[in-house]
């Protein structure tokens, strides 16, 4: 059963569409995340999700309940933001009470369930000072503290850690994880610009684009298969290097052709029927460029070496164009060295180059 | 060449240009001081000291004779109760209307910022239209409609025409305030389950210390200096003291009592001048605050 289902929502802002019948269906227990570049509509979906921003068409349903008229409060849903958003003149216990209060909780159980929020998040120290004595990462989780103790079946986190520093987001963001997990069964819809916060974190990505929903699905899939050059591009750090050329029948099956390079694709999984003679661009990831005396892409020369502990990357180009590889932090060649490249035909992608959709 | 090698805080010179400065501040100073030096020791002399001219003069013999006279015995055309009277119809007048129209403006700023009403920005743009056209074109009409519907003369009546007339104003600066804070305390607020009057309450009334300073010294100033609404809708027995205060000073018999005039103008104007002093540094940060966004 899914938990929260979008089905077919516009949203307008006065006489601007924002969404034109988007759909999308949340398995319970799910951690959903939508990604993608800022103005592509993610966190709109989520604030019409929350019942913020009232849709123009179209129904959401939460918990098998079609909650598309009902208030915020009603609809069994607890959100995180940005801005931590905490109530500046109330206290950590107020802010994490008010909730609560609204809804004309009895007192004890008031105080028992943001006992066990706080300690869950380790903020109990923290419980009677207010907003502005707390740091970032610790307003972060009160932030979340309050959501908590709604006892909401979905949380919806608007880009919770934006605002953090390298080092708090990569401890809260596991730390996200962690209460995904023991939570069990609590929906989790999490929006982020940050590729990384995607993969770590999804059961299954929604990437967007322009308000519109380009792919949907595991973290794997959408590394590996991206479904179009935007996923493909915006996903993955160094970026996808692709190079334009054309499809050829060559006797022994279809090869990829640019200038005197040819890969022949004889394992590659092709979805949509190929024509010989059409114009494709094929996507590379870095890691899966390798170097090898015996590989079949000589030629290249290096530009730049990039250094970054764990592996390097190096920049190297050809008459045809540039590409990175990512390699071993060990290896460092010297700019200006030649080098030749081996690639697996059963990892590359392959796009249309019209349309930009995966082959 | 200089040999002094440059290091640690750069030295300050006294030149020439700076000493014409100060020196032109200090005489702008003690020129829009002078006024209110004349006042005071004009109100602590007795009028045979008055009569010699020495208006700049230190008094010889001071007296607060014509203070006490000022507050409870100066007349007002026939009657002469002092200026005290006047000062109880103004508060009387003050504290409603103050907290009535600050009340106002807030929650109007705040459903016009928070609450995306329909028509809100055409509703907004009527309203401030409302304190550019001068407010002697609505008199006649409201002493009509106040005369009609029977308050007209009446505390009721100057109250709410000082709420009225504070909408504009009041409605501009809490909706620029409002339009400065984060959204999201707005969406949290909504999901924590808050209705229209709690949010505004329990989360936004109390983050608004800062403005709610400003509109209380605009609001204080401007009612109690206010003469021409009080002379029009306050009605016999509620004159405000900015109109006993010119009655006084315009009815004399026989000899102006200079010391009197002086003593209740600034008996008149000591309300507003206590509001600045004890809340001056607020007023400026509060206005930044208000106009940093909107």
């Amino acid at each position: 059963m899914s938990t929260v289902s979008v089905r077919d929502v516009t949203v307008a802002f006065e006489s601007v569409q924002v969404f034109d019948g988007l759909s999308l269906d949340i398995q319970e227990g799910e951690f959903i995340v939508l990604l993608g570049p800022s103005g592509c509509g993610k966190s709109t979906l989520l604030n019409a999700i929350a019942g913020l921003l009232d849709v123009a068409e179209g129904q959401i349903w939460i918990n098998g309940k079609n909650v598309t008229w009902e208030e915020p409060k009603d609809r069994g849903i607890a959100m995180v933001f940005q801005s931590y958003a905490l109530y500046p003149r109330m206290n950590v216990r107020e802010n994490m009470s008010f909730g609560l209060k609204m809804a004309k909780t009895p007192r004890p159980e008031i105080e028992k369930r943001v006992a066990k929020a706080a300690e869950l998040l380790q903020i109990t120290p923290l419980l009677d000072r207010r907003p502005d004595q707390l740091s970032g990462g610790q307003r972060q989780r009160v932030a979340i503290g309050r959501a908590l103790v709604r006892d909401a079946a979905v949380f919806l986190f608007d880009e919770p850690l934006s605002n953090l520093d390298a080092k708090l987001r990569n401890e809260l963001r596991i730390e996200i994880k962690r209460l995904h997990a023991r939570l069990g069964k609590t929906t989790m819809v999490y929006v982020t610009h940050d590729q990384i916060e995607a993969m770590t974190l999804a059961d299954r990505i929604v990437v967007m684009k322009e308000q519109k929903i380009q792919q949907i699905g595991t973290p794997d899939e959408i590394y590996h298969r991206p479904a179009n050059l935007f996923v493909a591009g915006f996903v993955g750090s160094p970026q996808m290097n692709f190079i334009k050329g054309r499809l050829e029948n060559t006797g022994e099956g279809l090869s990829f052709l640019v200038g005197n390079r040819r890969l022949s694709l004889s394992g590659y999984p092709f979805i949509v029927a190929p024509s010989s003679g059409q114009d494709v661009v094929l996507g590379v990831r870095p890691e899966h460029l390798e170097i090898s005396s015996t590989g079949i892409w000589p030629g290249f020369t290096v530009d730049i070496v990039e250094p970054m502990g764990a592996d390097t990357v190096i920049w190297c180009s050809d008459t045809v164009g540039s590409v990175q590889v990512r390699t071993s932090g060990s290896r460092r060649p010297t700019p200006g060295e030649s080098l030749t490249l081996q690639l697996d035909p059963t990892q590359v992608s392959l796009f249309a180059a019209d349309s930009g959709e995966r082959l | 060449m200089s040999t002094v090698v440059p290091q640690g805080r750069r030295p300050q010179h006294l030149t020439i240009g700076r000493i014409g400065v100060y020196a032109f501040l200090v005489t702008a100073a003690l020129f829009f001081l002078l006024p209110l030096w004349i006042m005071v020791v004009t109100s602590l002399k007795p009028m045979e000291e008055i009569r010699l001219g020495n208006i700049l003069a230190l008094p010889s013999a001071m007296t607060f004779e014509a203070w006490a006279k000022a507050w409870s015995s100066a007349c007002t055309g026939l009657e002469c109760n002092g200026i005290s009277v006047g000062f109880w119809n103004s508060m009387r007048i003050l504290i409603p209307s103050v907290i009535l129209s600050i009340m106002a403006g807030a929650i109007n700023g705040y459903a016009l910022s928070f609450w995306r009403v329909k028509g809100a920005n055409l509703m907004f743009g009527v309203l401030l239209l409302g304190a550019f056209i001068p407010y002697q074109v609505f008199l006649y009409p409201l002493v009509r409609i106040f005369s009609l519907s029977g308050i007209y003369n009446s505390l009721t009546c100057i109250v709410l025409v000082h709420v009225i007339f504070g909408l504009p104003t009041m409605t501009l600066l809490f909706r620029n305030y409002y339009a400065g804070l984060p959204i999201e305390l707005f969406k949290a607020a909504r999901i924590d389950g808050g209705g229209f009057w709690s949010i505004f309450f329990r989360v936004i009334l109390p983050m608004s210390t800062p403005i709610l300073v400003v509109a209380t010294i605009l609001q204080v100033t401007g009612i109690w200096n206010d003469f021409i609404f009080g002379l029009t809708f306050a009605g016999r027995e509620n004159l405000p003291m900015t109109v006993q205060l010119n009655n006084i000073v315009n009815s004399t018999q026989g000899e102006r009592a200079y010391n009197v005039d002086m003593a209740a103008t600034m008996l008149a104007a000591l309300v507003p001048l206590v509001v600045y002093f004890v809340s001056g540094r607020w007023f400026v940060r509060g206005i930044a605050a208000g106009a940093v966004k909107g």
